[in-house]
């Protein structure tokens, strides 16, 4: 893998024809939809000319396929928007290129950022980065990979229930999942507006700290987006942390459990104490997010209609048509099963007995985690119940694969800064990675609790 | 809550889905499985609990009422669109 100081000496355009030639290299792990080669070229040279250099000058990294990005379609991993050349850059990459990074690719996805595998994009899967007949998790796993094959230092992911989390964990780097509001999703394909998050991967916490405090920030194209408090003094003074005990018990992967108490040693040995912690409301987490999301992606996704964009069905004989068969040809199942679900959870009669039910649950949700941060610093768990599982393995039942995000719900649900933050291998080789789960604002602690840990041998 | 075929074919109506007899058919059965699962949520008292839709509390956040350049002209946004006539997007026979 490689680290931004990597990228310190060589000029723009060599990084970016190196990160371009290891793209390449890795082709059959399938972590890229498309290199936007002649626009991070002709950017290299530009910045190689001179001006000011930025805290990322020179520096290549990939986005998520639904970060609207120049040099290239921005597909979302569906047929939907398979043509969709965005007239604009989401606020993210804006913000990012304003230091002197370079994009040279855009990263696969499950379409729409539906679900956790990346075997739901419409274009094929990507492959775990250790383990080619593994999955690379997701949504965020062609970002994940990315990193993990060192052909960028960094990579932009959405997280909505645990995308950016669940991969990184898969391919043994640090994903980033701050609170809700702190970087804009301002040109980012929206999917559950109450709780999508853009974040990142890196393979150090230093480097996935550089890259959040230089996105994250008030925008007024967002205006969802927090003040900006990602310089602000917050620090663990508790000097305590809470073991999810309901993320370590017998259903979880031992190899798993026991890597990440060989994390939380680690954190002990810097000064915290360790104790177990119940979280009762995280087992109904999965229950609310499966009721909220699909209701805010029924409606986000509504916009895709084949009038102003995106696919439009050429069997359609009337308007109606247009509409009806330019989502069923566009959609993949999973977008399809997620639409329907929201319809059933906001149709008449049965709101109040889901959606409604649903958010007040979460407001129980949100007092736990109040409680605990009153006592402890961090919250620790795993990021999944196992290691990456095989692909395909999962793909007839999708409770079986919603099941792998259930312990990184409760914080989308909760809006809570969530890293994940690599805890070792399994005797197999597979990465397994350590959620720390920090309360509102806490995330560049979060960072720096995950950097000392990385100092400990 | 158990769903049946014809209500799967109801739901895909109301999400705006032209699907097929087995598409209908297999994403209701999926639907089935996954209503089951999220009514566990029926165990819980919920009773004089305010919902939670927004966890960060911020609310009206407001701008002055000014016209910005979003930085996208119409040539762009019109080029997006599978048809276009004169000047505007195409779309069949309404009437």
């Amino acid at each position: 893998m490689k680290s931004i100081r990597d990228y310190s000496s060589g000029s723009a355009l060599e990084n970016v024809n190196k990160a371009i030639a290891e793209a390449k290299a890795d082709v059959d792990f399938h972590s890229l939809l498309c290199l936007t080669e002649e626009r991070a070229i002709a950017r290299a040279k530009k910045l190689d000319d001179g001006g000011k250099k930025g805290r990322l000058h020179g520096v290549p990294f990939v986005v998520k396929d639904n970060f609207l990005a120049f040099g290239g379609p921005t597909t979302a991993a569906s047929k939907m928007l398979e043509n969709f050349n965005a007239p604009l850059q989401a606020t993210a990459v804006e913000r990012l290129e304003a230091e002197g990074a370079i994009c040279i690719g855009k990263a696969n996805l499950d379409a729409f950022a539906h679900g956790g595998s990346t075997e739901n994009s419409a274009f094929g899967p990507t492959k775990n980065a250790i383990d080619k007949s593994r999955v690379a998790g997701g949504s965020s796993g062609g970002s994940a990979v990315s990193v993990a094959l060192g052909i960028v230092p960094f990579a932009l992911g959405s997280d909505t229930g645990g995308s950016i989390r669940q991969p990184a964990s898969f391919n043994g780097v640090v994903g980033v999942k701050p609170t809700y509001g702190t970087v804009s999703r301002y040109g980012v394909v929206a999917m559950a507006s109450s709780t999508d998050t853009i974040g990142c991967f890196a393979s150090n916490a230093a480097d996935a700290n550089l890259v959040m405090e230089i996105m994250s920030g008030q925008d007024r194209k967002d205006m969802t987006t927090l003040p900006d408090f990602w310089r602000d003094d917050y620090a663990f003074t508790k000097k305590k942390v809470g073991v999810i005990k309901p993320f370590m018990s017998d259903s979880v992967d031992i190899e798993v459990v026991s890597r990440v108490r060989e994390y939380i040693e680690k954190l002990q040995g810097l000064g915290y104490e360790a104790e177990e912690v119940d979280l009762p409301m995280a087992k109904y987490s999965l229950g609310m997010y499966y009721i909220v999301t699909p209701a805010e992606i029924m409606s986000n996704l509504a916009r895709y209609d084949g009038i102003r964009y995106g696919h439009r069905s050429k069997e359609a004989k009337n308007l109606g048509e247009v509409y009806t068969k330019s989502r069923a040809e566009g959609f993949e199942a999973e977008n399809k099963r997620r639409i329907m679900i929201g319809s059933f959870v906001l149709s008449s009669g049965f709101f109040d007995a889901y959606y409604l039910k649903a958010q007040k649950a979460r407001t129980l949700l949100v007092n736990e985690f109040r409680e605990l941060f009153k006592q402890y610093d961090v919250l620790v768990g795993p990021v999944a119940p196992t290691p990456a599982f095989k692909l395909g393995e999962n793909t007839t039942d999708p409770i079986k694969m919603y099941l792998a995000d259930v312990m990184t719900v409760p914080a989308s649900m909760a809006g809570l800064p969530a890293i994940s933050v690599p805890a070792g291998v399994t005797q197999q080789g597979l990465p397994v990675g350590a959620q720390l789960i920090g309360d509102y604002t806490s995330d560049r602690a979060l960072l720096e609790l995950a950097e000392q840990v990385e100092g400990v041998i | 809550m158990k769903q049946s075929a014809s209500d799967s074919q109801y739901l895909a109506g109301l999400s705006g889905l032209a699907l097929s007899d087995a598409e209908t058919q297999a994403l209701g059965t999926d639907i089935d499985n996954i209503i089951t699962y999220i009514t566990m949520l029926d165990e819980l008292d919920v009773a004089g609990v305010e919902p939670t839709y927004q966890v960060t509390d911020l609310e009206n956040v407001w701008r002055k009422d000014e016209v910005i350049d979003g930085g996208v002209t119409r040539e762009q946004l019109l080029s997006l669109a599978p048809e276009t006539l004169e000047n505007q997007v195409k779309v069949p026979q309404v009437l």
